[in-house]
This record gives C-alpha cells, structure tokens and sequence, in this order.
C-alpha cells in the first residue's frame, strides 16, 4: 500500500433494504489509493448490493459515500463513473459486434468536422491499449478477442472514464491460468498509478497474491476486514463461513439411523460433477458442506433429477431407479427445496395455497383435481404446523417474507408426503426466528424417520442437524465427518485444506 | 360456486364497463342498435350481427389466452384458419360429407398445433419466431390444397356452420360461446389451468415442482390448432368458399389484441378466458360503430387505433394508479363513492337498451 493514508473512498453505515430482508447492515468500506482490496463472501452475503449502491445502480437506504473527502450520491452508474467510480463485471458490458476502438470511445467519439474521426480513434485506442501491454489491432471486432483481451478492453475502458475507483466483479472467472496472469499485471499496474482497485472472487489463492486487504461480508454485514499479509486462509475461510466459534460437541439423541434408503453409486455428470457415491438411510440428515461452487447444488440437482446424470447409478430400497427429471424423481416420493428460491422455488404469482398443493396436484395429474375442501384443510393445516404469517392464503406466495416462502415450500413438499427430501440453503435469506423454526423441522423430520440431504454455507447449522457431514471441493467430495468428529472447526479444515493443496 | 363466480364478475369488470362505453357508442352513431328482429326464423339486429362476425376471433381468442398464459404466442392462427378452410372445401368438393369435411378440417388444425407445439416445447424455439414459421408457410400450404383458386362450394351441411342458425340464433355464435365455456370449465374445473399458469409464471419452479411442461405446452398450443380450425371452417362456411389468401388475414393480431383488452398479461401468467372473449366482443363492436357511423371507409383503420388505444390507456398501470390515487383522495374527501359513478355508463346503457 501506498504512504498516502487519506482514503480515496471512504463508505460507512450503508444500509439496503429489500422487501422482508436486510441485504446491507451498516457497512463501511474504506479504499486507500493504490490498494487492491478484495470483497469476500458467499453468495448472498450483499457484495454485489455494496457494489450497486456504491455505483449507484441501487440507491441506498441509508449511510454516507465519500469521494476524495466530497460527499457523492450518485443516482446512475454513469454519475459515479463522472464521478470516478468504474466497473467491469464478469461477462463483459461491451458491444461484441463494434471495434475495439468504437468500444473504447462509446458515447465519446473524438470529433472532426462533426463526424467520428476514425484515424484519431484508433490512434489514441492503439496508445492506451499499448499502456496496458496489449499490442492488438483496434479496428477489429471486439468479439474476434479472448475474453481476457475484452477484460482488459474492458477495463481499459472504465480507466479512461473513472480513474479514482475501479471495481472488477469476478474478472478472472472464466480465464485460464496465463490470461489471469495478464489480467493481474495490468490490475498491478494500475495500482501503480494509484487506482483503488475492489477486487471480487470466490478464488482464495487469487486473492492471497494480487489483493492488500479484505473486507470479508456475511449476511450484509461486514464481519472483518484483513490485512492479507498477516492472515491465513483459514482465518479468513472462517470469516466467510461463520463466526470462530468453539467447536461444541452436540447433546444430541444417539443415532438411530434405519435401514439404507437411497445408495448412489458412482453418479456423476461430466463438467458438472466428479462421480460419487453416497448412502442414505432413514431417520438420518446428511449435510453437504463446502465453499461456493464446490458442487453442493449440483449434488443436491444431480440426486433430484433437475440436471440428470450421464454415470453412476440409483438405488431405492435395493431396488434400480432411474432419475432423468425430476418427474422420476417425485414419483420415488423425493422432495428438493432449490437453492435460488425465488427462480427455482416459488411460483410468485400464485397464491399460497395453490404454491402449497403445487406438487401434490402435479404428482395426481391434471384431471384429477385436489376437492377444494381438501386443499383448504392441507394448506391451512400446514400453516399451523410450520407457523407461516400471512394474511390470507390467497395472497400471491411472492408477497411473503422470504422465510415464510421457504416455509410454503418446505410445506409443498411434506404435502407430497416424501421419504427424501433435499434441501439445499434452506435458511438463505430469511430471519433469526425463521431460521432457528427451520431448523428444529428439520430435527423432527428426521425424528420422524424421513431421510435428509442438507446443503448448506451456514457450518454452525450443519453441525447442529447433522448426522453425518459430507465436504465438497472443487465439485468433488473429499470427506466425510461422522458422530464426534462432526465440529465446524473440522469442516473449515477439511475445506481448506483444498486451497492449501491448490496454491502449493 | 357464488363466491367463484363472483370472483369472475370482479375479473371481468373493467371489459364489460368497456363493452358497455363501445356499445354506448354504437347507439349513439345508430339508435336502434339493440333493436333484435325475429324474421324467417332467424335473429335480426345490429348486436346479433356484433356476436357471430365476432366469432372468428372469439374462437381464436380462446386458445390464444391459453398460449399467452404460459408466456408464449401463436402467430400463425390465421393461417392455420386459412388451410383448415381449405381442408374442408377439397373435403366436400371431393365428394366427402359435411362431418368429414369438419373433422378433418380438425385434425389438420391439431396437427399445425402439434407442429407449433413441438418447436416451441421440444425444441426450446420462441414462440414468436417459432409460429412465425408457419404463419408464412401456412398461407402457401392452403394455397397447394386449393390449387390457387377460390374454392368454392355448396354442402349445405358445410355451409351451416358458417351461415345457419339453430333454434334463429346464428350458428357460429352458439359455437363460440360452446367452446368457450366447454374450455373454460375444461381448465377451470381441473386442475389444468392452475398448472398453465404455474408455467407461465414460473417454468424453472414448476418443471421442479413435477410439472410435466413440455406436454403441457405442447397441448396448448395445439388447442389453439383446434380453435383456428374451427375459426376457419366457419369463415368459409360463411362465404361458401375457401380462401387461402384472404382467410383469417391479421385475424391472429385482433385474437392477440383480444386477449390484450381482456386483461391478460403477455408476460404470461393468471388468465381469464371470459375476459379475452369480452374482449373479442369489444372488438367487433368497435368495428361495428365504424360501420354504423356512416364515416367513409378510409377512416376504418385510422378510427379503430385511436379507439383501441383509448382502452388500452384505460387499462394502462400508470393510469390505474392514478386512478386509485384519485379515488382514494376522492373517498378521503367524502365526494361521492366512485364505485358509484363508475357503474353510471353500465347503467345508463341498459337504460338504453329497454
């Protein structure tokens, strides 16, 4: 970091809130000019809400933004990058179709007689991109590039513009091993001419070699900001993951796991997920742990059906099933509370009524339709159960908090009655109360003697339900934690051990 | 069943408080608009005349309510109109009987749905672009059947369809407000519709939730094969020929439009079949004023899009809200209920038509 110690951007106390949910609580952030600071956190955790209020594609609820020591509250993107903020997101906001240099001078062509001045165009396109050691023909179609090279052109551009604040949101996440050294030379030299650079990824090792410090965010708040030469990754998987607690041994009912239900042998997907296998039994709550993008969705769709499986097989019961969708999948009576509620889950427009019978009334077929005193009774009995407030149940599912929409779906589901139900981050998003009522039906159902397959980012939760606790890397399992062994402090190692293996 | 049906007067309220203001319009241009003559055994009148020319797109109207609900739309009813059309006039001038005429007709109508369908569902195409394709094939395909000319011909079975009456009510009014109510009790009284909703709404959720979309995208559209068949058997019925040029020509932009006034969203979703078919009445009935008004014929086109642009002013969100706005500052200010003044047209209108 630079000698300078005045702040280029200095945020604090933003706040954003969402209908039902607090996607920012009182954050700051600082930038130090010629810092490269990175922005971590699961999804979820509000890093791409800080950035849209910092941008002004969000408008903040609350807090200040400090400029150069200028108070800016900028309403458009375009206010903050006069302003000197810049970003450049993962799929790159250029037009593919124009030139370099016509992506370069968008909206601010050099002139002469009132009309585009091709040869100066190129000329000062070919100087800046030179200055970022790209030695690439402007005239050309950007889409005729790498992504790396429309990264660079990318930034390039948001320099040009800004120049005080640049923020790169996932740049490397579809670069190869040498394009991201590209990318980081010019992040470096950048930083260099005193840009505060944000830097957003969920790659650990990049972060510990390009980036100063990190401001680590969880459930819209800031929970530490590091200075990365003084830190490890684990403290700082700690931070993402949950507070440090002590691993506490659970008081829970001994396990009386039943019979095998479910045996997954070697199923797998090519590019999606390294083969596996996986048992399951009655009366028992699986928690798949692991980092973002470690494979814990695709475990959760592969076993549903929603992605089907190109190896490996299923087994019910001793029995060869077939999962090709997820049709197949509830018909074996599964159940899958989905990770992105709102796309995956919901169906916003509908009441809650018919949100709750949704996949019973799809199980019976659409001839024979659910007798109206019969869905009142289920819906309304559900909930009673599961305790979810609205005001009526003919309100659209989408008007309610998402906690109690997880709750209408966990409600769907146990209407079909299953033996297995998957649900992956089923307490995203939602409220303290709601979570810890979650929780306590997931021990019941498992008292029950359904068996469970949990994915979750909230370690201290897996290890409250658990039973046993599956540990995901790079879309491979890598270990499993039983009885005893089951603590958050092991499940942090056993996930990063992976990036300690990854960086040597 | 009240309480349902109250529901559906609530749905339908603002299209029949539009129906009203356009037939309004009709007896001001032409005060014996709703005067209805019983000659030859058959019903004479000018609202008569508004219900059976409206059938073509009210039958259109009916699956393209379906179609839009689960977000898609079917571009090429008319020209399914047109080769069903064509159908049944080769059918009959081969020698066929009416019924085979008809059924066959059907059946090429289901077919071009299930062709629609499978582009759309299986093949993951727009539906825009995907029912484009045969909305332009479709015109050529009618005129291979019709062998370039206008088919003519004189089945009296046939020609009924188009032009008869039963009991003095012309037949193809009995047929759409059959249909209507056959499809609307079909998806109503299972569980159909609520499923073509989820879908509309919601693709990814359903498909998770164990929707069988793909079959269920696949029937609509091929219900909307079926209704532009029919469509198309009545309009040549009607003119004792087939047309492949000219038959249901633009036809499916006013289905489009009906279903648009009847308060349907083309983003998909919550539907509502009756108000689509209010919605084909206030089409006919607008294109009925033109008429009555005497005005010359170039004006037609100019003089339906600034009435149909008022309607959907009317229906806008913006316009709604303000409104409801004005509505309640109006209640805060204890001025006379709106509820009251809003119903006035309605009821100066059946004032009128005693």
């Amino acid at each position: 970091m630079s000698e300078d110690t005045r702040p280029v951007l200095s945020a604090t106390g933003i706040s954003k809130f969402f209908p039902g949910a607090i996607a920012l609580d009182s954050v700051d952030l600082t930038l130090y000019p010629g810092e490269v600071h990175a922005l971590l956190g699961e999804n979820g955790a509000g890093k791409s809400t800080l950035i849209k209020c910092l941008t002004g594609a969000y408008r903040r609820d609350a807090g200040s933004i400090q400029l150069d020591g200028e108070e800016i509250s900028p309403t458009s993107t375009q206010e903050s990058q006069v302003h000197g903020i810049g970003t450049v997101y993962q799929e790159v906001n250029l037009l593919p179709n124009l030139s370099v240099a016509e992506n370069l001078f968008l909206g601010r062509q050099p002139l002469r007689f009132g009309f585009v001045s091709q040869r100066r165009m190129q000329r000062e396109a070919r100087r800046i991109l030179g200055g970022y050691g790209l030695r690439i023909h402007p005239a050309e179609p950007l889409s005729t590039f790498s992504v790396a090279v429309q990264q660079v052109v990318a930034i390039a551009r948001a320099v040009e513009l800004s120049g005080k604040v640049l923020i790169l949101d996932e740049p490397t996440a579809s670069l190869d091993r040498d394009e991201v050294e590209m990318l980081f030379k010019v992040i470096r030299q950048l930083k260099e001419r005193g840009l505060a650079i944000v830097f957003i990824t969920h790659f650990l090792d990049q972060v510990f070699e390009i980036c100063d410090r990190a401001t680590v965010l969880r459930n819209g708040r800031v929970v530490g900001t590091r200075e990365l030469a003084h830190s490890s990754q684990t403290d700082v998987v700690h931070l993402m993951l949950g507070r440090q607690l002590e691993s506490r041994v659970q008081d829970r009912a001994p396990q009386t796991a039943g019979k095998t239900l479910l045996e997954f042998k070697g199923i797998g997907r090519k590019g999606m997920l390294e083969p596996f296998d996986l048992a399951i039994r009655e009366g028992e709550v699986v928690g798949l742990a692991g980092l973002l993008g470690s494979g814990r969705t695709e475990t959760a769709n592969l076993i549903f059906g929603a992605v089907p499986a190109d190896q490996g097989e299923a087994w019910l019961r001793d029995q060869k099933i077939a999962l090709t969708s997820p049709r197949d999948a509830i018909r074996h009576r599964f159940g899958l509370c989905p990770e992105d509620r709102k796309t995956d889950g919901i169906v916003g427009d509908l009441s809650v009524r018919e949100n709750i019978i949704l996949a019973l009334q799809a199980r019976q077929g659409w001839f024979r339709p659910l007798n109206k005193a019969k869905v009142n009774e289920l819906a309304e009995a559900y909930v009673k159960a599961l305790d979810i407030r609205l005001a009526s149940l003919d309100m659209p599912i989408r008007f309610l908090s998402g906690g109690n929409q997880q709750k209408a779906l966990l409600a769907r589901w146990l209407a079909t009655n299953p033996d297995f139900l998957i649900l992956d981050e089923p307490t995203r998003g939602i409220d303290v109360g709601a979570h810890a009522e979650i929780i306590a039906l997931i021990e019941g159902l498992r008292e029950k003697g359904m068996a469970l397959l949990v994915a979750s980012s909230e370690l201290e939760e897996l290890v409250a339900y658990s039973t046993r606790v599956v540990v995901l890397r790079d879309r491979r399992q890598v270990c499993e934690l039983h009885g005893e062994d089951i603590s958050t402090r092991n499940i942090v190692a056993a996930i990063a051990q992976g990036h300690l293996e990854e960086v040597a | 069943m009240t309480h349902g049906l109250q529901a559906t007067l609530r749905r339908v309220a603002p299209q029949l408080m539009i129906l009203a203001a356009v037939l309004l319009l009709n007896v001001i241009v032409f005060p014996d608009f709703f005067r209805i003559e019983f000659q030859n055994g058959r019903l004479f009148g000018n609202l008569v005349d508004v219900f059976n020319r409206g059938a073509p797109t009210a039958l259109l109207c009916i699956g393209m309510t379906l179609v839009i609900a689960t977000r898609g739309i079917d571009l090429s009813v008319g020209a399914v109109m047109a080769i069903a059309g064509a159908t049944a006039a080769s059918l009959v001038a081969d020698g066929s009987g009416w019924v085979t005429a008809l059924l066959g007709a059907l059946a090429v109508g289901v077919l071009c749905g299930l062709w629609n369908g499978v582009l759309v569902a299986v093949l993951r195409i727009q539906p825009i672009v995907a029912t484009l394709v045969l909305m332009v094939a479709g015109r050529g395909i009618a005129q291979l059947i019709t062998e370039g000319t206008i088919l003519t011909f004189v089945n009296p079975g046939l020609i009924h369809l188009g032009a008869g009456t039963v009991l003095g009510v012309p037949t193809p009014i009995l047929i759409w407000i059959g249909l209507g109510a056959l499809i609307t009790l079909g998806v109503r009284r299972t569980a159909l519709g609520m499923l073509v909703e989820a879908i509309g709404i919601n693709e990814s959720s359903s498909r998770l939730a164990g929707i069988n979309s793909r079959v269920l995208l696949i029937c609509v559209y091929l219900v909307t094969g079926f209704c532009a068949a029919l469509a198309g058997v009545i309009v040549a019925a009607d003119i004792k020929g087939a047309d492949a040029n000219n038959a249901g020509l633009w036809l499916e932009l006013d289905a489009i439009l009906a279903v648009v006034i009847g308060g349907n969203s083309l983003l998909g979703g919550r539907f509502s079949i009756v108000a689509s078919l209010i919605g084909a009445l206030i089409i006919q009935s607008v294109n009925s004023v033109i008429l009555l008004s005497g005005l010359p014929p170039e004006f037609n086109l100019v003089i339906k899009a600034l009435i149909i642009i008022a309607i959907l002013v009317i229906q806008s969100p913006t316009v709604k809200h303000a409104l409801y706005i004005l509505r309640a500052s109006a209640e805060s200010a204890g001025v006379d209920t709106p509820a009251a003044s809003a119903s006035a047209p309605l009821a100066k209108s059946t004032e009128t038509a005693r």
